[in-house]
């Protein structure tokens, strides 16, 4: 690393730009490619984060010209980027798109795209550095992987300067579908790239609402004090969403709630709420303070009274009638995949000895929304009396992770009058108010990580195989007990998921 | 909501604010800062535009101090505006006669708890800005040199009472230029001998940037009148040849380096609203921008000797 005088740990002002380098694009003609990465580029070029020359390659199977798909481009950017439409911006963003019609059997395609980056570093001085991102099923992976290894795409050769260019890959999720397949598909794109050139995304980490748990919990002095089984009762992650599964039967079926959600986006959170503190905020100590704390969790004794599990059947949602997962189009008539799924865990650490964490997600349920919510023990005496605090519950403090990302607080307060009454109020944080309008988008974040080479908000290989030694058994004894019960669409989940807190005395919060 | 008081005072515009929020149910929860803006009434307009939109990502209470006829008697007119266009609360305080002598004991009680304040000068600046009045209360204090009459002049003068938690709008105007300058430098390159910025005549930013670049890299670095707009070139000399960021229509900037293709990148320049939205990200002193400003004295000084 050359030492740049130009830039001072103190200068706050200069923010971090990617250095040349060209985005490759697998899977252009995808939701995600139009809804986020597309728009995450312009406004990551808008906000002045992208290198003098930046070139961004799309390889699709459709019979498109640079124009083509650059038209494409510009309507996703019109339609969904954060960032106001700029023209010059757009102007010499455009003028470094290009189109790779082919398969992904088709070696002249391959050849193609190597001679079309080849000729972007000698036009647009991109310096020979790649990110290709694999925005496709992971059933393509060893196909792509094994054309960018023939082509000769993966290996950098050096500059005339002496210096090699970069080379990184950046996959989505799922990370397999079980410890054995993560571990397969680890082995496909690591036979090819280093591991440190393997870019997880899992775009919750690219959350300021996420990040925001480490800068609350390690910059503050007040929680750290209660953050432990001294004062937390237990601990409720929830990712709910009101929609069904859409046009994603061929993906969902078969994958499920638990593998879809609770083993990367739930499993992250779990991690970064329950960890200890980082000796520093370098990826490894991070890394290693996040895997500590996953291969402490312990699953439940008995899987049938700490899981539970459901399966959406039509009903109300919203004031729509909706139909259920098994009348849903590619949906076979008799399927087992659940689409509601709770979890009962605990995390063997002296912080944490019997605070049980609870993780629930589920489609179709009343509304969408992420939060993590530590919900405190009661005062051990209260020297109120009993109908004086009959409304006053139990101690909250709630992340917020979307929508409303904001942070609020609940605890008791005096009722205004002459009577010791107490009750609920609610303290709330924001992000909203206090900093509007300004949060870039994950996918921004994420993007301009993986073109500078910053890697501590991507999941290494490890964690993705702790969190599937978590829901490998869950899953297996899932397989063998039966299927998931109904729940109604528009209501919260299953009976079994109401009767796992019930007999732990407890309750999930109101969704 | 509107609400115009006359001959009015402090409290009365405490109680206005606070009847102001509970009717539009609870709108001032979550504002970050105080802003004063010292500014007469023809450059009010402006002012406050632009500070209402970059309140929208920083939501404060707006505090516009107008100074009015000083030979009337003294006399307080308030005119309130919550839940206009932004989140938070503009109070322009119109005041005449002595009072405005004494417009600090008028702006304290309307300062926010528990939330930093800031002091923007958007047209000439006071000399030594954390001593004005207006200054003490801030811990951030935003001026303007290219607004001044003479801009470079100002800068130095500015220079000469720097406190920390001074900045200065032409130091923001920097940023983009800056930030792609040191982009340009985390590739290899030759070493450098010496570079020259060319900007329009009087430009504050250009012998800001020259005086950072010559600081930071301990090469020589001058400035050259150009015809605009603004800045319209970096260069520097070295080992390996000429490297240069040109930006002719202060749009789209070309960057050429020895030996390889000219790149190209957008680098507009930025409005007030912009500029300000990036000084109330950070309000803690700025020591980069005080160093650069030691440097800038003995440098825009010498050629007078």
């Amino acid at each position: 690393m050359i030492v740049n005088p130009l830039r001072d740990p103190r200068d706050r002002r200069i923010p971090r730009v990617a250095g040349p380098s060209v985005l490759i694009l697998f899977g252009v003609t995808g939701d995600l490619s139009r809804k986020k990465l597309m728009p995450a580029v312009y406004d990551l070029a808008n906000r002045g984060l992208l290198p003098p020359g930046f070139s961004l390659v799309g390889f699709a199977r459709r019979d498109w010209e640079h124009e083509d798909f650059a038209q494409v481009t510009y309507q996703a950017v019109k339609e969904h980027a954060r960032t106001p439409f700029n023209d010059t911006v757009w102007q010499q963003l455009s003028e470094g798109i290009r189109f790779v019609p082919g398969e992904f059997a088709d070696d002249a395609a391959f050849d193609h795209l190597a001679r079309t980056v080849a000729q972007l570093d000698e036009e647009r001085g991109t310096s020979g550095n790649y990110a290709f991102y694999l925005s496709v099923p992971p059933k393509f992976f060893p196909e792509v992987v094994a054309q960018l290894k023939r082509s000769g795409l993966s290996d950098p050769q050096p500059g005339p300067d002496g210096r090699k260019p970069w080379r990184r890959v950046v996959i989505e999720k799922p990370f397999g579908h079980d410890l054995a397949s993560a571990r397969e598909l680890n082995e496909i794109v690591n036979s090819v790239f280093a591991p440190d050139s393997v870019f997880r995304i899992d775009h919750y980490l690219g959350k300021e609402t996420v990040q925001n748990i480490l800068a609350l919990r390690f910059a503050n002095t007040m929680y750290e004090p209660i953050w432990n089984r001294g004062y937390v009762d237990h601990v409720q992650i929830t990712m709910a969403e009101d929609i069904g599964i859409g046009g994603r039967a061929g993906y969902y079926d078969g994958i499920g709630a638990a593998r879809d959600v609770i083993q990367n986006h739930l499993m992250q959170l779990l991690a970064l709420t329950a960890m200890e503190e980082p000796v520093s905020f370098d990826a490894a100590s991070l890394r290693a303070e996040k895997e500590k704390v996953l291969s402490a969790i312990r699953l439940p004794e008995d899987m049938a009274t700490g899981t539970a599990r459901g399966q959406y059947a039509a009903g109300w949602q919203g004031g729509l009638e909706v139909p259920g997962y098994l009348e849903e189009d590619g949906i076979a008539p008799d399927s087992h995949t659940e689409t509601y799924a709770a979890i009962r865990l605990t995390v063997d650490t002296r912080r944490w000895g019997g605070v049980p964490f609870y993780l629930r997600t589920g489609k179709r349920l009343p509304r969408r929304m992420t939060e993590i919510a530590l919900l405190f023990q009661r005062a051990p005496h209260l020297p109120f009396s009993a109908t004086d605090t009959k409304e006053l519950g139990q101690n909250a403090f709630v992340i917020r992770v979307q929508p409303d990302e904001g942070v609020t607080v609940r605890f008791g307060s005096k009722v205004p009058g002459s009577a010791m009454e107490v009750r609920d109020v609610n303290m709330d944080f924001a992000y909203g108010e206090s900093f509007t309008e300004n949060s870039p988008e994950a996918y921004e974040r994420l993007l301009l990580d993986v073109l500078i080479g910053d890697p501590p908000l991507f999941p290494r290989h490890r964690e993705v195989e702790l969190s599937w030694e978590v829901l490998d058994p869950i899953e297996q004894f899932w397989a063998e007990h039966g299927k998931p019960e109904q729940y109604p669409a528009g209501s919260a989940g299953p009976p079994s998921a109401e009767a796992l807190m019930a007999r732990d005395g407890r309750a999930w919060r109101r969704l | 909501m509107m609400i115009d008081l006359t001959e009015t005072t402090t409290g009365a515009i405490i109680d206005a604010l606070r009847q102001a929020r509970l009717r539009l149910g609870g709108v001032a929860s979550g504002m970050v800062l105080t802003l004063v803006i010292v500014t007469d009434e023809g450059e009010q307009y402006d002012a406050v535009r632009s500070a209402t939109v970059a309140a929208r990502q920083h939501p404060c209470r707006i505090l516009v101090v107008i100074i009015r006829r000083p030979k009337d008697r003294s006399r307080l007119d308030a005119e309130i505006r919550v839940g206009e266009t932004a989140p938070g609360e503009t109070v322009l305080l119109r005041m005449y006669g002595p009072l405005a002598q004494h417009a600090d004991s008028v702006v304290t009680p309307l300062l926010l708890p528990d939330t930093p304040v800031v002091t923007w000068w958007p047209g000439m600046p006071p000399l030594v800005p954390a001593e004005d009045p207006m200054g003490t209360l801030a811990q951030r204090r935003i001026t303007d040199a290219a607004a001044a009459d003479a801009p470079e002049d100002t800068l130095i003068k500015l220079a000469a009472g720097y406190h920390p938690g001074d900045t200065d709008l032409s130091w923001t105007r920097a940023t983009p230029w800056r930030s792609l300058l040191a982009a340009t430098l985390d590739q290899p390159s030759g070493l450098i001998t010496g570079g020259t910025v060319r900007a329009e005549a009087g430009n504050p930013t250009a012998d800001l940037i020259a005086a950072w670049l010559s600081h930071t890299l301990g090469v020589p670095v001058a400035t050259e009148p150009s015809g605009g707009p603004g800045i319209t070139e970096v260069s520097f000399g070295t080992s390996d040849g000429e490297m240069s960021i040109s930006r002719p229509d202060g749009r789209v900037a070309h960057l050429c380096r020895p030996g390889q293709p000219e790149r190209r990148v957008a680098l507009h320049r930025r409005d007030t609203t912009e500029l300000l939205d990036e000084e109330f990200r950070r309000l803690d002193p700025d020591d980069v921008y005080a160093e650069t400003l030691a440097q800038l004295r003995p440098q825009l000084t010498a050629p007078m000797i």
